[in-house]
């Protein structure tokens, strides 16, 4: 974990959406003029307003492809239409650079259009960081792919909702570049520690201190230990230094069922952090014992919900062949 | 004779920076100019303030604020621990020294890039091996991936739902209101931005059953104030903010964010405790207040506030959203600076700064005849409230 540690600061950062970057003007038919002779572009859908009126469009439609021009800034000093995010969705792009990964290049971009755009719209785009890739070595060099998503709205009166009329897949390599021949193998061990560090990314173990160690050694035993006190005999859940009822200090354990039903429930979705699973269900048991306890779920179908109420029974299972955790899997309510 | 705080100390000087995603400068920086602002505000020399208290989350101490403002009689100084629970716990602390004679001039402050230099919600905090209760603690979430604000809040959240019926769109009332104020607020960052509830239906799961538009922001920025006696705010620059009341709460069951272990887990029965304490010493009553500040990390957890309060039965909140009692112009407007999700997270600093101003009745969206605020910090933590007035 040591080396790659900053990694968790760029996994933290995918999925975060940026606000809006406006475009400087309306569209407007000087700019879809100029934007044709400069393009070499004929067609009089764009620029001959009384063939346009006899088309299906009815009127002047920009080129879609000018899509992203509209938005982008400002042409000398690159300063953005005002009512813009000052965000940066390119700020993953500068934690690689303080990391090593200096160059970049633009890789690709996928444009889908959803709908024409007429004269005199004003449109603005958001922008999600969708993903950062495993580290790659490409000719290029050694980096990440950064994979941005713009999604592209007309703006629309107050009170009725802003239309998407398009949207951008915009990946970029951000890298280190390729070291000289004589460098080159040396270079490729790097890489395959680094993606051996990357890939085993291990689940957070727990603190343990002399008052909860039963609880956690009992998970290796496929164990599910709840403190219980030797004098009132109460249980109480998580583990302390001394019963809560009685205030003895002389404590012991029993051993849970295992089943339990469900009292209340989340599902993790953002951030994404390695190693978990997205979505991560996670599960408020309440023990047939009478405790709480929270651990993951599993044993739901994709797109099925949990159902507060609904049984569960404890299985043990080992991540990174060194922590044994308990999860709760979800008894389907029709047998329950 | 009354033994209270109440009606001792006033804030006299409030001192807040822009609210950004990055703040360009430190936070030592930000501290220093929300601090010399509120002193200026109140019209009160630095050099006489004897008295610090902030939250023990912030990482600008004192004592360099003092050294920078050339204080060189300070009597007293503290921190409150648990975050956003803090909120309204320095303000009581001050008016506590100030209603005893320990400091008379005590500035409060709350200083912070969580945005920029830090994030709170990243779910990755490296947690150590070493015992300590809270390292220990965490062992019992971290292992499973149940490791964000937002997830700890959920769990709440959705047992609410079951036993009261209250839907993911009530708690979506709640974030269109405050947009709604922070879209007339210059200062809130999402400022001439508001939204729908449709918006928040559709923005996406963050952890079910919280949307995105059901979390704050993470922001950067700083917010000041300065509490002096009662009797001297009333010779300085601007109308004294009295506080009525202050009170902090830890109730049964209490943790940080995970108190799963109580008998039920839909209350807040630490706001109990403040709401209790924060009516006693006033003597006033869900009826006596124009308008409030109700701490909004997360939607879900405005509902059971409303309860604690008395402005809602148990499990009623959601009526009272849906009558639109929180939006503008409703019977009680809650969070007219745009809160945390609309304005900025300012750790609730900046939530008891709008209620200052709608005291004094300079707030941009200003509630009619204010006489008195409802003001509550953190919940899911052991927590605070305040009670601010005219005289």
């Amino acid at each position: 974990m040591a080396k790659y540690e900053w990694l968790s600061e760029i996994e933290a950062m995918v999925g975060r959406q940026y606000g809006r970057i406006y475009a400087w003007d309306r569209i407007n038919e000087a700019m879809v003029r100029q934007w044709c002779e400069i393009m070499g572009v004929d067609n009089p859908l764009y620029t001959d307003a009384e063939y346009a009126a006899t088309t299906e469009h009815g009127q002047l439609v920009a080129p879609p492809a000018m899509l992203q021009g509209w938005c982008l800034a400002g042409f000398g000093d690159k300063k953005l239409a005002p009512g813009s995010t000052d965000e940066n969705p390119y700020g993953v792009l500068e934690v690689l650079e303080k990391h090593g990964y200096p160059a970049v290049v633009a890789v690709n971009s996928n444009l889908t259009f959803d709908r024409y755009i007429t004269m005199g719209e004003k449109l603005y785009y958001t922008t999600v960081l969708d993903s950062v890739s495993e580290e790659k070595t490409t000719a290029l060099g050694t980096g990440f792919f950064v994979t941005l998503k713009m999604t592209y709205f007309s703006e629309q009166p107050e009170g009725l909702e802003d239309e998407k009329v398009g949207d951008m897949m915009f990946r970029v390599i951000k890298f280190k570049p390729a070291q000289k021949a004589d460098q080159k193998s040396e270079q490729k061990k790097d890489k395959t520690e680094v993606n051996k560090e990357a890939a085993v990314r291990k689940r957070p173990k727990p603190a343990i201190s002399d008052d909860n160690r039963f609880f956690w050694e009992g998970f290796a035993e496929n164990e599910l230990r709840i403190q219980a006190c030797n004098r009132c005999k109460k249980l109480q859940h998580p583990p302390a230094p001394v019963c809560m009822h009685c205030h003895t200090f002389d404590l012991g354990y029993q051993v849970a069922s295992g089943k339990g039903e469900l009292y209340s429930f989340v599902v993790m979705h953002y951030p994404h952090v390695a190693p978990f699973d997205s979505p991560n269900p996670i599960g408020l048991i309440e023990l047939e014992e009478g405790v709480r306890i929270p651990a993951g779920l599993i044993g739901l179908e994709e797109g099925e919900s949990p159902k507060i109420g609904q049984k569960v029974q404890v299985e043990f299972h080992t991540f990174d062949g060194e922590l044994t955790l308990p999860q709760f899997r979800l008894v389907p309510t029709k047998e329950s | 004779m009354n033994e209270s705080i109440s009606g001792k100390a006033a804030i006299a000087g409030l001192g807040v920076t822009e609210f950004s995603k990055n703040s360009g400068r430190t936070e030592l920086h930000l501290a220093m100019e929300a601090t010399l602002a509120a002193l200026e505000d109140a019209g009160i020399d630095p050099s006489e303030v004897d008295g610090f208290s902030s939250y023990s989350v912030d990482k600008v101490p004192e004592y360099e604020i003092a050294r920078l403002l050339g204080c060189d009689q300070v009597k007293f100084f503290s921190q409150v621990p648990h975050g956003g629970g803090a909120a309204c716990g320095p303000i009581m602390h001050a008016a506590m020294a100030v209603a005893t004679g320990v400091a008379k001039t005590v500035v409060v402050y709350r200083a912070m890039n969580e945005r920029s230099w830090y994030r709170f919600g990243t779910g990755d905090y490296g947690f150590a091996a070493s015992p300590f209760f809270e390292n220990v603690n965490y062992g019992y979430y971290m292992p499973h991936g149940f490791h964000t604000p937002a997830s700890w809040v959920g769990m709440f959240a959705q047992r609410y739902m079951h036993e009261f019926g209250a839907t993911s769109e009530d708690f979506g009332r709640v974030a269109v209101s405050s947009r709604d104020f922070a879209a007339t607020n210059p200062a809130a960052f999402f400022y001439q931005k508001p939204i729908t509830l449709a918006d928040h239906q559709a923005s996406k799961w963050i952890c079910e059953p919280l949307h995105l538009l059901d979390c704050c922001q993470e922001s950067d920025g700083a917010v000041a104030m300065v509490i002096t006696s009662v009797d001297r705010a009333k010779t300085l620059k601007q109308k004294p903010v009295i506080i009525k009341a202050g009170a902090q709460g830890i109730a049964e069951g209490q943790q940080i964010m995970t108190s799963y272990y109580r008998e039920d887990i839909t209350g807040l029965p630490e706001m109990d405790i403040v709401a209790k304490e924060l009516y006693a010493q006033s003597g006033l009553g869900p009826d006596d207040f124009q308008t409030a500040i109700i701490y909004d990390h997360f939607t879900p957890f405005v509902l059971p506030q409303l309860e604690a309060f008395g402005f809602a039965d148990r499990g009623k909140a959601k009526d009272f959203i849906r009558a639109g009692h929180h939006e503008r112009g409703g019977k009680l407007p809650i969070n007219t600076h745009g809160g945390q999700l609309g304005e900025a997270y300012i750790h609730g600093m900046n939530g008891v700064a709008e209620a200052v101003r709608q005291v004094r009745g300079t707030s941009v969206n200003q509630v009619d005849d204010v006489e008195n605020v409802l003001v509550t910090a953190g919940t899911g933590v052991p927590t605070s409230g305040l009670i601010l007035g005219a005289e």
